[in-house]
């Protein structure tokens, strides 16, 4: 008995070495599975499920389908991170993978769950140039390059022009912040009728990590950790921001916002015509095409605090991403699809036409065959403007700034906070500790 | 000697009728033993195990008690438990209480009962999801019926799902609401009650109350234990609802790269379940999410183990 379990230990044992041997040791990933010219199927996961959506996709690859025809794409739709993790640690994963939270980047790279596209990008001397700085930064991790843009979002002001009674967009925040001041219209008992500018971190897109940038924060220090109490940016944007939100008064503030419909509905108070000046993402552009047709507005970039104007211009940049999952069984027609959709100025225009979003190249954002209205122009500036910012990725999916948003939601807007330095270093710890738990 | 040499037979004998036995009984129970191995003993085991480790999924790294420490500094993790107790603290009893008024008024019914029962049970009927998001939007103050409604009238209401002094009682009248199947299982139990003991404690001079107190508890009592333990239970678990209103009275939509904070407002919402998901899911700490599994799967234990005991305590009585 005892000699057929030592049999069956060597034989396993035998078979974990070979597997760990062989493993990983048949070359660069680059030249690995079936060549991208032998005729394939390759499975692709999307998280895109409106039929508008899929049919963009769809169109997009359309392009990819014609030239390589012995390679039969399977796209799925309505796929999550969490299913794609899953299917990757269970083995068997698709070909090809697309998310739409670049917060998991970090996740991604770190855990080899996405394969390090750099073996392939340097096997087709693909120039990572034609990305703008921001997106080659939410699209690796600590130089792991384990993802490529695929459309982008970015943000910038929107201003509605019956309610900006002639004033020109602010380019400052002193100049919003005054502007925000003259257009408002209070009711008689002093609550809100229309809000010039909303400064709470409640309204929809005013987040932190939309607004903030103006102020040249820095999210993280060179060590990775947080940086919220060292950097004085992060004061001067709480500081202008509780103050707007003073002379509002927050009750008011909550009042009118709580008193407002979802923020893709056609109730939205932009649309309404309730709010004249909003920082909203370019997927505005296609909803008031449909939506508020009659309503009059334009779109500058996002104002900058008043020591930071040489940046004006820039905004904050994101996007959907697209990799190769870690055991995917066609890597290189993979690659061809991977390549094909990221820099491909034709397929990446007509899904951008499609879905209303940026093209995430700098040369799809000149192509003639874009159709989108005027006023896209300004996403399209912000996005290949080099001040433009994203937030980095880390290994515990963008946890700093979900707790930075709760303390400017929960702490600092209701002015529980006596202390602004001592709060910040305290969330400061808490950032760390979590970063420290998840092995960053 | 001899007598052990007679005996031997006898007792192998025995002893393979016994071995017999005992391989029939477990052929018998292997479904369930087949299940409880894959499904629970083997999960269970498996999350103390990652417990001790740092994995996101694909690494796996021995940390010792690291996790266990973190708990104790988690500030969320103390937000989710205060939260979650609030809830078993407020919402099992107000479920329990308000099902079994309900029950004793539709036991009460002669006419129309039957529709009332359906109507009362309907809004159990709506899946969570879809449920919260009418409520939430029936009760918003701003594009609601019932805020507007009740202001017109002189009544202020709070903006219950805005407020974080009034999300979880929001939560609680959301509970009420599908308090359907709470309030079948009472009613059951109070149309099982014997008439006959009504009757005699009424030719007693019993008033209502104390028939209520005297016949009718007693009564349906082991019911009423099972009511509150599995309320227990699943309110240790609940998370659909409070996320979901969360989000729908949050009025933002989840965007490529945008992060929205669990438990709004000011993590009023935050459950225990939606702590843990936020952790393996979100941040992927499976590790220390497997140390919130095991704190939630402990406290629910204990909750069983108490309803296991009352039912025994019953049974003993019977």
């Amino acid at each position: 008995m005892f000699r057929r379990h030592r049999r069956l230990v060597t034989a396993l044992t035998a078979t974990l070495l070979a597997t760990a041997c062989t493993a990983g040791g048949g070359g660069s990933p680059a030249d690995s599975g079936p060549k991208a010219e032998a005729p394939q199927t390759i499975e692709v996961w999307h998280g895109w499920s409106a039929p508008h959506e899929v049919k963009a996709f769809d169109d997009a690859v359309a392009g990819f389908r014609r030239l390589h025809p012995n390679i039969t794409v399977k796209l799925v739709k309505g796929q999550d991170d969490t299913k794609i993790l899953n299917a990757v640690r269970g083995g068997n994963p698709p070909d090809v993978v697309s998310s739409f939270s670049t917060n998991n980047v970090g996740q991604f790279c770190s855990s080899g769950a996405l394969q390090d596209l750099t073996p392939f990008l340097q096997k087709d001397n693909v120039d990572l140039g034609i990305f703008p700085q921001a997106v080659q930064t939410y699209t690796q991790y600590k130089g792991a390059r384990c993802t490529l843009p695929l459309l982008a979002d970015d943000y910038a002001l929107y201003t509605n022009k019956a309610l900006m009674k002639g004033e020109q967009p602010p380019k400052t925040i002193s100049e919003l912040t005054a502007l925000a001041k003259k257009l408002t219209v209070r009711n008689p008992d002093g609550s809100i009728k229309v809000a010039g500018f909303l400064p709470s971190d409640t309204y929809y897109e005013h987040v932190p990590e939309h607004i903030a940038p103006s102020f040249g924060v820095t999210w993280l220090n060179a060590q990775g950790r947080a940086n919220f109490a060292s950097d004085p940016g992060f004061t001067k944007y709480l500081r202008w921001q509780k103050s707007l939100l003073d002379w509002y008064g927050y009750d008011n503030v909550k009042k009118f916002v709580h008193s407002m419909g979802q923020e893709f509905e056609a109730s939205n108070p932009f649309e309404k015509g309730k709010v004249a000046m909003a920082v909203d993402g370019e997927w505005r552009v296609k909803f008031l095409q449909q939506e508020a047709p009659k309503v009059q507005y334009a779109t500058t970039p996002v104002p900058v605090n008043d020591d930071r104007q040489t940046t004006y211009g820039g905004g904050f940049v994101t996007g959907t991403v697209i990799g190769i999952p870690r055991g995917a069984r066609h890597p290189q027609a993979s690659w061809e699809f991977v390549k094909y959709m990221t820099t491909n100025t034709d397929a990446l225009v007509t899904f951008a036409n499609g879905l209303g979003n940026v093209p995430s190249t700098i040369p799809a954002l000149s192509s003639p065959k874009l159709t989108l209205p005027p006023q896209f122009q300004t996403f399209l500036d912000v996005f290949k403007n080099p001040n433009s910012t994203t937030i980095p990725s880390t290994v515990n999916g963008g946890d700093f700034i979900v707790k930075f948003q709760s303390f400017v939601q929960d702490q600092w807007e209701p002015g529980k906070v006596s202390d602004l330095h001592q709060g910040l270093t305290k969330l400061d710890t808490q950032v760390d500790n979590a970063l420290k738990l998840a092995g960053g | 000697m001899a007598a052990v040499l007679t005996a031997g037979p006898a007792t192998v004998v025995a002893t393979r009728a016994r071995r017999r036995h005992r391989i029939r009984v477990l052929a018998f129970m292997s479904p369930w033993l087949i299940g409880f191995s894959f499904f629970f003993a083997y999960p269970l085991a498996a999350t103390v195990y990652f417990s001790f480790f740092r994995y996101n999924l694909f690494q796996l790294r021995p940390v010792g008690l690291t996790n266990y420490r973190f708990l104790f500094k988690d500030p969320y993790a103390w937000t989710a438990i205060k939260n979650t107790l609030w809830l078993v603290v407020v919402m099992v009893p107000s479920r329990v209480l308000f099902g079994l008024g309900l029950a004793q008024l539709l036991a009460k019914i002669k006419r129309g009962g039957n529709l009332l029962r359906a109507i009362f049970y309907l809004p159990f009927l709506i899946p969570p999801v879809a449920a919260t998001v009418a409520f939430v939007f029936v009760v918003n103050p701003g594009t609601g019926p019932i805020n507007g409604i009740a202001a017109k009238i002189g009544i202020h209401l709070p903006d219950w799902f805005n407020d974080p002094a009034w999300t979880k009682p929001g939560l609680t009248l959301l509970a009420l609401w599908g308090i359907g199947d709470v309030m079948i299982i009472l009613l059951a139990a109070l149309l099982d009650v014997p008439k006959t003991l009504y009757e005699a404690a009424a030719i007693d001079g019993a008033n209502a109350w104390q028939q209520f107190r005297r016949i009718t508890l007693p009564t349906i009592s082991p019911v009423l234990m099972f009511s509150v333990v599995t309320g227990v239970i699943q309110t240790l678990q609940y998370f659909t609802q409070a996320m979901v209103a969360a989000n729908a009275s949050q009025g933002n939509a989840d965007q490529a790269g945008t992060t929205t904070a669990p438990g709004y407002p000011d993590g009023a919402s935050l459950t225990f379940p939606q702590t843990l998901y936020n952790e393996g899911f979100q941040q992927f700490n499976m590790g220390y999410a497997c140390v919130l599994a095991l704190v939630l799967f402990a406290v629910a234990m204990v909750f069983t183990l108490i309803l296991l005991r009352r039912f025994h305590a019953f049974g003993d009585d019977d």
